[in-house]
């Protein structure tokens, strides 16, 4: 049975602009510069199924972690809705948080703690008790690759693929049934690349869990995903398996393309090209 | 899974959880916040003997103003003690709360303490307890060290009464440092500096080292307005004069009164901020 997890519909968030006024406050003259609104998210619909691995490529600003923000409550839409296995993300927002959990590009944690502190604090939160945090933190991270000499040490010290291994084992640890996954291979040389891609894999398979992916990795998103949906500006301007999405992007005389021929089919210009015109200094 | 452990909120959804199951694990889950306090004092330990020791010397440098009296000396020194004393507790507890969110920020960790599933009532509940605990134990080690340089006489105090003052007058300091805390999230670039500037006209309005009738007379409501006056005063009577709790109502009474109110607004403001941020894309993201 294929059953939708996660619905998106018609989503849109902007940012600058929509500024609510506290007061009513006069506008002086000299004031009539208008603020510049970004329409980071632009009625994005979609639907993922139970069990999936949900791709979405897009270059630097296309609103991929907006998108993300969206769906884990750090972000209130500004219209249109979302649910996670039913549960209005605003409405249900308690209940949606306990379902989910998010590896974003940056490892984000507190830098002086050790790995198994950091975990012990994420683990707690998500109502694991001390002595079953104490149990299984070493096991995951010793699973991921972390050499156990590292768990107790600071954070800070880790090389960045490390940190994003401890990042993924707080995700793995509050098991989540959606993931959201925000460039976890990002930065990392091609071996950790792998240990990543393989965790998100299982995490898939042995956990049930469903994934939402985001990339600038066109093979990563190939060999990954069940579907992709490709963002342009905010827009979905295309989506489908990576195979349907490469055969649209055939031509006669380009009879076999890459998932890259086919990001540039659809928004017309190649990830390099789109990342270098979007690339805004503010968007991380 | 883990989805019938939840109980649904409908009216106050981030407030939510009212089954006891569901009490018992929001109190599990507060305890995260004391654990990972602890461990950053633990880590930062460095930091936090640096300012232990600016501490110490700034609590002398105001007591031997005391000392250099002529007249009164005793009483002199020990009522400046008390001040510098209560002084470093309030703002040990206002500190630890108000820098909640300025504190994850800087650390990047915001948005992962916000997608927790625990209300904020319980991220509250846990750094405040972490923040009396921490208050408390502070300001022991700080009486100690004092204790090594001046003689301050407690032959008159009564214990129960500066006991009671204090953890009534916590809760006012706890709203007020509550209220502090959503400062940086609503003014993203300057909001540390704000609860600075608050922290600071509480010292100077509150009667920390002398008595507020010597303020200039349009000052007089803010030092009446101010929990610390109450705070202050209720540890002066209670351990220079010996006077007990029931003594002690006239300043039991608008301490209970101030936490009353101020928690709840506290933690109002707090959640609308939150709103706010949310909307406006203001938590600090990393990523
Ligand atoms: N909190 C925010 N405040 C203001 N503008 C924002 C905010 N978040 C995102 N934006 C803007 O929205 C647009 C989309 O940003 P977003 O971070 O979602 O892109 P992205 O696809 O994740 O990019 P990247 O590949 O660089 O991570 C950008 O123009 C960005 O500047
Ligand atoms: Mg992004």
């Amino acid at each position: 049975m294929q059953t939708d997890a996660i619905v998106v519909e018609e989503i849109v968030k902007a940012f600058g602009g929509t500024k609510r006024r506290w007061l009513p406050g006069r506008r002086r003259a000299g004031d009539a510069r208008p603020e510049k609104t970004v329409y980071a998210v632009d009625h994005v619909s979609l639907r993922i199924r139970k069990n999936e691995i949900y791709g979405v490529l897009g270059a630097n600003g296309s609103g991929k972690s907006t998108l993300i923000r969206l769906l884990s409550t750090l972000l209130i839409p500004d219209s249109g809705r979302a649910s996670v296995f039913g549960h209005d993300v605003i409405r249900d927002e308690q209940v949606v948080k306990r379902m989910l959990n998010r590896v974003s590009v940056e490892a984000s944690f507190f830098k002086k703690l050790s790995p198994f502190e950091n975990l012990m604090y994420a683990t707690r939160l998500y109502g694991l008790s001390g002595a079953q945090a104490k149990r299984e933190i070493p096991v995951v991270l010793q699973a991921l690759g972390i050499p156990e000499d590292r768990i107790h040490r600071p954070l800070e010290q880790m090389s960045r693929g490390m940190q994003q291994k401890v990042a993924i084992a707080r995700a793995f640890l509050t098991t989540p049934v959606f993931l959201l996954l925000d460039e976890p291979t990002t930065g990392l040389d091609p071996r950790s690349k792998l240990d990543v891609q393989e965790f998100v894999l299982r995490l898939r398979n042995e956990h049930d869990a469903t994934v939402l992916l985001t990339t600038h990795d066109m093979a990563e998103a190939d060999a990954l995903c069940d579907r992709i949906a490709i963002l342009d500006r905010g827009r979905i301007v295309a989506e489908g398996t990576p195979s349907e999405l490469k055969a649209q992007a055939a031509t006669p005389e380009l009879l076999d393309p890459t998932m890259e021929d086919a990001f540039m089919h659809f928004t017309g210009k190649s990830i390099e090209e789109a990342e270098q015109e979007e690339a805004e200094p503010v968007a991380v | 899974m883990a989805r019938a452990a939840h109980g649904k909120g409908k009216g106050l959804k981030t407030m939510t959880v009212l089954n006891a199951s569901g009490i018992a694990r929001e109190v599990r889950s507060s305890y995260a916040f004391v654990e990972r306090n602890w461990y950053l004092v633990k880590r930062y330990w460095g930091w936090e003997l640096a300012f232990f020791v600016y501490t110490i010397a700034s609590s002398l440098s105001v007591i031997y103003i005391g000392k250099a009296q002529q007249v009164n000396q005793n009483d002199l020194v020990l009522y400046l003690g008390i001040g510098t004393l209560v002084w470093a507790y309030l703002r040990a507890v206002f500190d630890a709360i108000s820098e909640m969110i300025t504190w994850e920020r800087w650390e990047g960790t915001i948005e992962y303490t916000f997608m927790a599933p625990i209300s904020r009532l319980t991220h509250m509940l846990g750094t405040a307890a972490f923040s009396i605990v921490y208050g408390m134990l502070r300001t022991a080690l700080l009486f100690v060290a004092l204790a090594l340089f001046v003689n301050l006489d407690l032959s008159r105090a009564d214990y129960l009464g500066a006991l009671a003052v204090t953890l009534v007058g916590s809760l006012s300091f706890l709203g007020i440092g509550i209220m502090a805390s959503v400062l940086p999230l609503w003014f993203t670039e300057r909001g540390a500096e704000m609860t600075f500037i608050i922290s600071s006209i509480l010292l100077l309005v509150s009667g920390v080292y002398y008595p507020t009738d010597v303020l200039p007379g349009w000052m007089q409501p803010l030092a009446r307005i101010s929990p610390a006056t109450y705070f202050l005063d209720g540890i002066r009577r209670s351990v220079m004069s010996g006077q007990g709790i029931a003594e002690l109502w006239n300043v039991l009474l608008p301490l209970m009164l101030m936490g009353l109110v101020s928690i709840p607004l506290g933690v109002w403001v707090f959640l609308q901020v939150e709103r706010l941020a949310k909307r406006t894309g203001r938590l600090k993201r990393n990523g």
